[in-house]
């Protein structure tokens, strides 16, 4: 056991923890001279299964109203028309500028390689660890692709809010904060708390973060202004976006519509609409221009309704792309119908490419990261095929 | 050969050290407070399910009168009332959190506490819409609490069965395409099997999602839950008329033609028996009791006691306690919120007398909401795979920040009169203290950011 400490002793550590903390990437920004690429990525995972047929409606093809149902709106029950073919769900209106502006588009009947038991934790594990399966994968494809990229700092990438993100987690430092969080102590009350926290380096380092991340906030806050978890997280993403910052990821929760779907996507399509026009409305001037967001979900859900009102896990789904980056305002995709042997299990929509392929597509696009190691170090396995030409 | 430690027994298998409560002195007294009478149930009751049920037929019987008499003076005073049983389910919900941290607080037997809370995550079920929302602490009253130290496959049935696990994963609405119930809505209604507990009693209950099961496995178990159903009069209830007929074949076992809940019963008491269940549940047990990577040989230990005493769980916990690995005397695992708050309030003694009288106004704001800020909302998981067990999930720099800024606020208004925090240094890490806790305890330059600092540290808040 350690002998008591004397007051100089402590005085001295105290020194020591002040110098671990002024090492710590957080108070010291890299430049922007000094990041490998200026444009910045956010990944939204959508989490429960978003509904894409409900969202982005393939109204034109001749079996989507009798498979769906009530679910079926198309133009003629209140959606709005994209292209001819597909419809916008009322409740994603907002965007709608976003889409005429060429800043928004959707990649449709997308999957990751996961199939058959549609369970939504193995479904949101395999997205986020961007991998055929699993077996023995501890990280996230976002912290695999910091890995292979040079110079990239703790500060380059931010996971926001209070959900786990999988997808950022691994050997790569990223930081993480959810804009409520506080920590308002006397500088020596602080400082014993580093000391005590010392011996334990996960605490530790959490600690030091947090120390930091709420100051920022505090100054932020001071007009006290209160808004909904989804703003907020969006805009604080939006705001380290806005500096050093490179890569945010965050969760949207409330996908998994078993019930009652018109009301329950209704919610949570509106919290998409209003976190995209938060992040392009909260950046700062020109950065939203050199933006990608890409939101994605675990898997869609069956094509036809079930007994209440809603839909169950399925297997096709939707991507949605946005951002001044986004070479948007069209539906991408191969559209592999609803019809009598289209559907896969003849229940869901069928996969017809590997979600995948799209976010390394774009992140060569905003990184220059070369695709042998997008194929092998960030999605181990992926064929990318052609460029679907998702950015400008 | 173990190395028992009457201190790490209390922190590792209980809610950690209590000033007025002796630690218990060996691994038979960890099992002898499994049996017998639950005193500390009876000491701060919780009102079981079957009570809780007055409140959603009460509900219910607003919710008539109101369809009954849509646009009336009556159907607005039907409303008012309907808005009471919501408002006093919701306060007894809050005052249920209080009872249960009150048990976790006063018992001597931490260990039977920390298995409710064990398999009521295992087992986690919230009710969707209205006042049934509020019935998870009497769900576990009835169909936890009961079964911890009994076979799995009780556990499994009382659970699986119970009306808040087929509200909360859609059990209830699931018709059979082949039912009498779907020929009597006809073709023109919309109808169908509901996957989702079937699912989930593989992947999350049963097997494990490693487990040898294929979706056919998943569709014909869904299939065979049809029927599984419930009232607010009368509890679980089998509706004949909603069961597909028809045997059906779950992991290569058929099972019966007859509309019934027996099939259902052999059927879960099969995959409670399952290998792959044993396992599943082995490696459960040792990630929460030990640690994030727990030692594999206290796995293999575990599964072979569930495997050879046709899973009974008394003897996998006596085996869990008599292991090596279990003594481990680094402390690992990061306490869940929900644990820190639990083992803050038994450090501090908390008397009962403390939480009577106290409005739910208090009871969020000392203990509801800081909950919530640290990322662990009172009986509100995600998904019904519980409460993440990795600390990587809850060492981040906002849960940790919350943990601090109620470490330090709310002792205070627990207790009257904070104890010493040179004291409580001992008396809240037990051997696990140490020098530098005990410097900073000594220098805060107020008592409670002392105990703060206290509580803080990581031989209190890991286990």
């Amino acid at each position: 056991m350690a002998a008591p400490l004397s007051r100089r002793e402590f005085l001295a550590r105290t020194g020591f923890v002040g110098c671990s903390l002024a090492a710590s990437p957080l108070v010291t920004p890299i430049s922007f001279a000094a990041a490998p690429w200026d444009t910045r990525l956010v990944v939204i995972i959508l989490r429960g299964g978003m509904d894409g047929l409900d969202a982005v409606q393939p109204y034109g093809d001749s079996a989507f109203a009798q498979m769906r149902g009530p679910l079926a709106l198309g133009p003629e029950g209140g959606a709005y028309d994209l292209d001819g073919y597909f419809a916008l769900h009322p409740a994603l209106a907002p965007l709608l500028r976003m889409w005429q502006a060429g800043q928004l588009g959707f990649v449709h009947a997308v999957s990751t390689p996961y199939r058959g038991k549609r369970s939504h934790f193995d479904g949101q594990d395999l997205l986020e660890a961007g991998t055929p399966d699993l077996a023995g994968v501890r990280d996230g494809w976002l912290n695999r692709m910091l890995q292979v990229l040079p110079q990239a700092s703790g500060q380059a990438a931010y996971a926001v809010g209070r959900n786990t993100m999988r997808v950022l987690q691994g050997a790569a430092d990223v930081a993480n904060w959810a804009p409520d969080a506080k920590l308002s102590l006397s500088p020596q009350t602080l400082t014993l708390l580093e000391l005590v926290t010392e011996a334990d380096p996960a605490l530790h380092a959490a600690l030091s973060e947090a120390r930091i991340l709420s100051q920022i906030e505090q100054a932020k806050r001071k007009d006290g202004q209160r808004t909904s978890a989804h703003v907020d997280i969006a805009s604080f993403a939006a705001q380290r976006l806005s500096e050093e910052t490179r890569i945010a990821a965050f969760s949207l929760n409330g996908w998994d519509t078993h019930r009652a779907q018109p009301q329950s996507i209704g919610r949570a399509l509106t919290q998409l609409s209003e976190t995209l026009l938060t992040l392009q409305g909260t950046m700062a001037g020109g950065v939203w221009a050199k933006t990608a967001v890409i939101a994605m979900t675990e898997f869609g859900r069956t094509v036809r309704q079930n007994g209440a009102g809603g839909t169950d896990h399925g297997t096709g789904g939707l991507m949605i792309a946005a951002g001044g980056a986004i070479k948007g305002g069209r539906v991408f995709g191969n559209w592999p119908g609803l019809g009598q042997g289209d559907l896969y299990e003849d229940r869901d929509l069928m996969p017809t490419r590997d979600v995948r392929a799209y976010a390394a597509w774009v992140m060569r696009a905003l990184t220059g990261l070369d695709r042998h190691k997008l194929e092998n170090a960030v999605f181990p396995g992926l064929d990318m095929g052609r460029d679907p030409g998702l950015i400008l | 050969m173990h190395n028992f430690d009457p201190d790490l027994a209390e922190i590792r298998f209980g809610y950690g050290l209590s000033p007025v409560l002796a630690p218990p002195q060996g691994v038979d007294e960890l099992l002898a407070g499994l049996a017998g009478p639950d005193r500390i149930q009876q000491r701060f009751p919780i009102e079981s399910f079957s009570q809780f049920r007055m409140r959603m037929v009460a509900a219910q019987k607003q919710h008539q009168i109101r369809r009954e008499n849509r646009g009336t003076e009556l159907a607005q005073k039907a409303r008012k009332q309907q808005r009471v049983v919501n408002r006093e389910a919701r306060v007894a919900m809050i005052g249920w959190l209080g009872q249960t941290m009150l048990r976790r607080t006063h018992t001597p037997s931490a260990f039977r506490e920390r298995l409710v809370a064990f398999w009521a995550d295992h087992f986690t079920a919230l009710g969707k819409q209205g006042v049934i929302r509020r019935a998870t602490s009497p769900y576990i009253e009835e169909a936890i609490r009961p079964f911890v130290a009994s076979r799995f496959a009780d556990l499994l049935q009382a659970t699986v069965m119970h009306p808040l696990m087929l509200d909360y994963l859609d059990q209830h609405k699931s018709i059979g395409p082949n039912s009498a119930r779907a020929a009597k809505l006809g073709a023109s209604a919309v109808r169908g099997v509901n996957e989702n507990l079937a699912r989930e009693v593989l992947e999350l209950h049963t097997l494990g999602v490693e487990g040898p099961y294929s979706q056919t496995d998943v569709t014909q178990l869904a299939e065979l839950f049809t029927g599984l159903s419930f009232g607010a009069p009368n509890g679980f209830v089998f509706r004949k008329d909603f069961a597909e007929p028809g045997a059906e074949t779950v992991m290569g076992v058929s099972y019966g033609t007859d509309a019934s809940v027996q099939p259902i019963r052999d059927v879960l008491n099969n995959l409670a028996m399952h290998p792959a269940t044993a396992r599943h549940l082995a490696r459960k047990l040792a990630v929460h009791f030990t640690s994030d990577t727990p030692d594999p040989s206290l796995i293999d230990a575990l599964e072979a006691a569930y495997l050879a005493h046709d899973g009974h769980l008394a003897p996998v916990y006596q085996a869990l306690l008599e292991h090596p690995a279990a003594w481990d005397p680094v402390l690992s695992n990061v306490k869940l919120p929900i644990d820190f708050v639990s083992s803050t309030l038994r450090a501090l003694a908390v008397p009962k007398d403390h939480f009577q009288g106290r409005k739910e106004k208090w009871f969020r704001r000392w203990l509801g909401t800081p909950l919530a800020q640290m990322g662990q909302v009172w009986e509100r998981p995600q998904g019904p795979d519980g409460w993440a067990e990795s600390d990587a999930a809850w060492i981040t720099p906002q849960g940790v920040a919350h943990r601090v800024m109620w470490a330090m606020a709310a002792p205070p208004n627990l207790v009257r009169g904070l104890p010493d925090p040179r004291m409580f240094v001992d008396k809240a890490l037990g051997r696990f203290a140490n020098e530098t806790v005990r410097f900073a305890a000594a220098s805060a330059d107020n008592r409670p950011e002392a105990i703060g600092l206290v509580l803080m540290s990581p031989a209190f808040q890991r286990r």
